[in-house]
């Protein structure tokens, strides 16, 4: 851990030793473990210790940007040297609009001294123990447990200084029977609130029901979509839909349908970097404090998420709303800490409403068929299910399908009351969702 | 480096392990992309590390570290070796790694024009070029987004083990991309880019110069615009498709690389990209495709992306057999995974995406030998079907077999001429029935070693670079579709 006073001595000292007109500095610290097991046992276990210095520099509208990962005097010079180097080439850029001024940021807990400090016989003592759930049950068990500490810093020559740590972990299992497979996860800031025997039972569970699935014949069903599932969702409208690069672009279903209803009104999404319900972030990758964005209310068209850059463009009275991700940033200001609203119905309750139906736990390989509309293929994984007449009858081959996830939304007639929170490891989102029920589905094949 | 590299192994035997290697790896990274006429990044960026994975009491353990002074080294030697009794506190059996890779070498990737000494304001005119050849095509009635990108690395590592192996690489690898993306009001949204999203090798700046990114501008942004009128890809149970080379390239990628990797299937990556049709009992003992189909994974293509001096074992590159005469006869492997097979060695396959990762079994330059036809003539030979070129969409299952890929652009095929041109045009399928459906194969002329530099694997999650070789090829009885 680098610690606030020496993250503001280290930044300061890169921003001293820029010449440049504007310069902004990003710090990132990670210490992260995982340990990952398969076939009943650990596999692979690692452990890794990075720090890294991001500096952007601006002359006048020309802007470069240099990362290295040496935190050394002669790192940060080097890289704030090389930064400096690369915007001397550059042509000037008329959209850059400066780097945001320093801004009030009200702290948030989201370290944990518990997960930081867990160790790698804490993580394998919790993989035996879902080990043995598997072994005693002549399933096989895989998956991966990640503890990790971080902390971020944002300084800029206009006076910014932020800092946040924070802490995640994060549990998920496959249990394999000969002809069935079964998914269960969880994740939080606190290592402490993982039960890895819970996660091992719910993957257990699932796999024995998944055994000897049948082949249903694709088409339009009622899908009750689980949380893992539903997380899917918001991630690719966050992508796709819900920032204002994507509006701007002429690519998001949002564009030119603000104030209208969109989606089902039992729907509400927002984002919320400083809510407690999740791997919470106090301001940005420019230090500007994130902003409770409301982008779905009851189904109607509400906002999208800005960062400086989009706001500049858009003009008028566009404000960052705290969604810069590291600059240069080609995708736009994505949403990464997404909520979908719990409704009432608890999952029981769901089932029972459904005549005919599929259940799916996830979703694998997704992408988009289709930008606008969130067209999407993939498949559902590791425990999908028939309902017949209020009940779970019988597991079913996993399906592919080929729907637009704009529809899911304009199709859920019931949300689930309970939610779930998920960390996407590519890009580092997070979804907080319930489960939810969904008409229409569009089923267009199924594996062997 | 290697001083370091000798503390770490030294110190990993001294406190109880029975095997142990390490890399020290610096990565640098060059990125430079324009959007609509501006230059929207140029980025350098450099990483720096090393890592130790251990053997001890039967278990594996790896821990690693940016702080690549001798003073770090003995914390992280000890996390590793911390990590790898914890792993054996679930051991089912001991890690085997069969007969020792003691190889003493290195390697450096063939490249002419070193592309971080290549002029930036080369690079930017170039991009800025092809930028505005593509923005002249735009009309009044038609947005289009145009982009460009080039990327560079260059990776130099160390590997050293206790089995006395001692390796040092340099590996540049060099890509470009050009896209237009076009809307109008009606609100559709077509996209042509050019080679294929990123292609990249691993050569040097001459890699570039040769695509013509200039010259073949105006042909994607025409492409992107008269795709937002063309007609809408019929539906068809079973129509005969021909597949452009870069798509043959990923169909490779999704449908036979990833199944032929022997960690996913003996297990091991069951919780995440998921595991393989291509089960043990099928190696030399299943038609995998039709007798034209003959693979081979080959890390000694020159320039190819997936090509390399050794593996991060230590294990020298390999050309080897998957796929011969139709008939499935070999998978990707490592030490330990070639031992539980009862194989004699690894055929050198283990990369890690960096210093903070361990290595995993993947793709080297996994590709389709090339067969004895002329494109025009194939287009002739085909009565009725459609061309499929360039990947827009990819989805696949996690055994690997049941597919779906759309491509960016669709030509149908009407009495051995194209005819008109077709959007949103998907395929799919289930893997061995399409590749016995395999009736011809376009020969050398038109094989080209396609670069995927974004190839997902692992936890935490690794992006890996691997190449295709491919020409295009002809498929019959495929279901062919669209989704506007």
């Amino acid at each position: 851990m680098l610690g606030p006073d020496k993250a503001k001595e280290l930044a300061q000292s890169a921003l001293t030793s820029s010449k440049a007109d504007q310069t902004e500095i990003i710090l990132r610290s990670v210490d992260s473990s995982l340990t990952r097991f398969a076939n009943n046992a650990i596999h692979q276990n690692v452990a890794e210790s990075d720090s890294t210095v991001r500096v952007r520099v601006a002359l006048g509208k020309r802007v470069g940007v240099a990362e290295l990962n040496d935190l050394s005097a002669d790192g940060i010079r080097r890289a704030v040297e090389t930064a400096r180097a690369i915007a001397q080439l550059q042509p000037v850029n008329p959209d850059f609009k400066g780097l945001p001024p320093p801004q009030p940021i009200q702290p948030v807990e989201s370290f944990v001294a518990r997960t930081a400090d867990f160790s790698p016989e804490a993580r394998a003592k919790v993989v035996a123990a879902i080990c043995r759930q598997a072994a005693s049950n002549r399933l096989s068990a895989a998956g991966a447990f990640k503890t990790e500490s971080y902390e971020l810093a944002v300084a800029n020559s206009l006076g910014t200084f932020a800092y946040h740590p924070g802490t995640l972990a994060d549990l998920h299992a496959v249990m394999s029977a000969d002809s069935g497979t079964g998914f269960a996860s969880a994740a939080s800031p606190d290592v402490r609130d993982l039960n890895g025997d819970a996660v091992g039972g719910e993957a257990m569970d699932k796999a024995l029901r998944a055994r000897n699935p049948l082949a249903l014949q694709p088409g339009e069903y009622a899908v009750l979509l689980e949380p893992a599932a539903v997380a899917d969702v918001l991630r690719f409208l966050g992508f796709y839909s819900f920032n204002a690069l994507a509006v701007q672009e002429d690519r998001s279903f949002m564009k030119d349908h603000f104030g209208e209803k969109v989606m089902h009104e039992s729907v509400s999404i927002t984002d919320d970097g400083h809510s407690a319900e999740t791997f919470s972030v106090p301001f940005d990758y420019e230090g500007v404090p994130k902003q409770r964005v409301t982008l779905i209310e009851n189904g109607i068209a509400r906002g999208v998420t800005f960062d400086s850059y989009t706001a500049g463009k858009a003009g008028g009275d566009a404000q960052s709303t705290g969604h810069s991700l590291p600059a240069p940033n080609t995708r736009g200001p994505i949403p990464m800490h997404l909520f979908l609203s719990p409704g009432s119905s608890s999952r029981d309750e769901i089932i029972r409403s459904i005549t005919l139906g599929v259940l799916v736990t996830r979703f694998w390989y997704t992408r988009v068929v289709h930008p606008r509309q969130v067209m999407m293929t993939g498949m559902t994984r590791d425990g999908t299910f028939l309902i017949e007449q209020g009940e779970i009858t019988q597991p079913i081959k996993s399906m592919r399908f080929t729907t637009s996830y704009l529809e899911v939304l304009k199709n859920a007639v019931q949300i689930g009351r309970e939610t779930k929170l998920f960390h996407e490891e590519w890009v580092g989102q997070s979804q907080r969702v319930p489960a939810l029920l969904t008409e229409d589905f569009n089923f267009t094949g199924v594996t062997q | 480096m290697k001083d370091l590299a000798a503390r770490a192994l030294n110190m990993a035997q001294t406190r109880g392990a029975s095997y142990a290697d390490v890399r020290v790896v610096t990565r640098a990274f060059q990125n430079i992309e324009v959007k609509n006429a501006r230059i929207e990044t140029v980025e350098q960026n450099e990483s720096q590390g090393f890592g130790v994975r251990v053997i001890a009491e039967g278990a594996w353990g790896f821990a690693s570290s940016s702080r690549s002074d001798l003073s770090d080294v003995d914390r992280v030697v000890s996390q590793a070796l911390a990590i790898a009794r914890a792993s054996a506190l679930t051991k089912r059996r001991e890690v085997r790694l069969g007969p020792p890779e003691a190889h003493k070498g290195s390697y450096v990737s063939q490249y002419r024009l070193d592309p971080f000494m290549a002029p930036m304001s080369d690079k930017i005119n170039l991009l800025l070029k092809a930028d505005e050849a593509m923005r002249r095509l735009a009309t009044p009635d038609v947005q289009l987004i145009t982009t460009g990108e080039l990327s560079f690395v260059r990776e130099y590592k160390t590997f050293a083990s206790t089995e006395g192996a001692l390796i040092d690489q340099e590996i540049v690898q060099s890509g470009c991309e050009i896209g237009a993306l076009a809307t109008n009001d009606a609100g559709e949204v077509q996209t042509r880019t050019y080679p294929w999203g990123r292609h990249q090798q691993t050569r040097g700046f001459e890699f570039v110069l040769e695509q013509d990114l200039v010259g073949n501008a105006p042909r994607v942004a025409e492409e992107a615009i008269r795709l937002l009128t063309a007609d809408v890809c019929p539906n068809s149970d079973s129509t005969t498709v021909i597949l452009g080379g870069s798509q043959v390239g990923l169909q490779i990628h999704e449908s036979c690389g990833h199944p032929v990797e022997l960690d996913r299937v003996m297990g091991t990556e069951a919780s995440f990209t998921g595991t393989s049709f291509l089960t043990p009992e099928k190696l030399n003992n299943f038609y995998y495709g039709s007798e034209l189909i003959n693979l081979t994974a080959d890390a000694t293509i020159p320039g190819g992306l997936g090509s390399f001096g050794y593996d991060d074992e230590g294990v020298p590159a390999q050309r080897v057999d998957i796929v011969k005469n139709g008939k499935f006869v070999g998978y990707l492997t490592s030490r330990e995974t070639a031992q539980e097979l009862g194989l004699e060695r690894s055929n050198g396959t283990m990369r890690a995406a960096g210093w903070n990762r361990i290595p995993l079994i993947r793709m080297t330059n996994v590709s389709l030998l090339p067969g004895t036809w002329k494109l025009d003539d194939l287009i002739a030979d085909t009565d009725d079907g459609i061309f499929f070129d360039t990947n827009r969409s990819w989805s696949i299952d996690d055994r690997r077999l049941n597919f779906q890929f759309g491509t960016e652009v669709g030509w149908e095929i009407k009495g051995g001429k194209i005819t008109r041109l077709l959007k949103n045009p998907i395929y799919t399928g289930i893997t061995p029935n399409f590749w016995r459906s395999c009736d011809a194969v376009c020969n050398e002329e038109h094989w080209v070693v396609w670069g995927i530099p974004n190839c997902g694997k692992g936890q935490p999650p690794q992006v890996m670079a691997t190449g295709h070789g491919a020409a295009p090829a002809r498929f019959r009885n495929v279901k062919v579709f669209s989704k506007t």
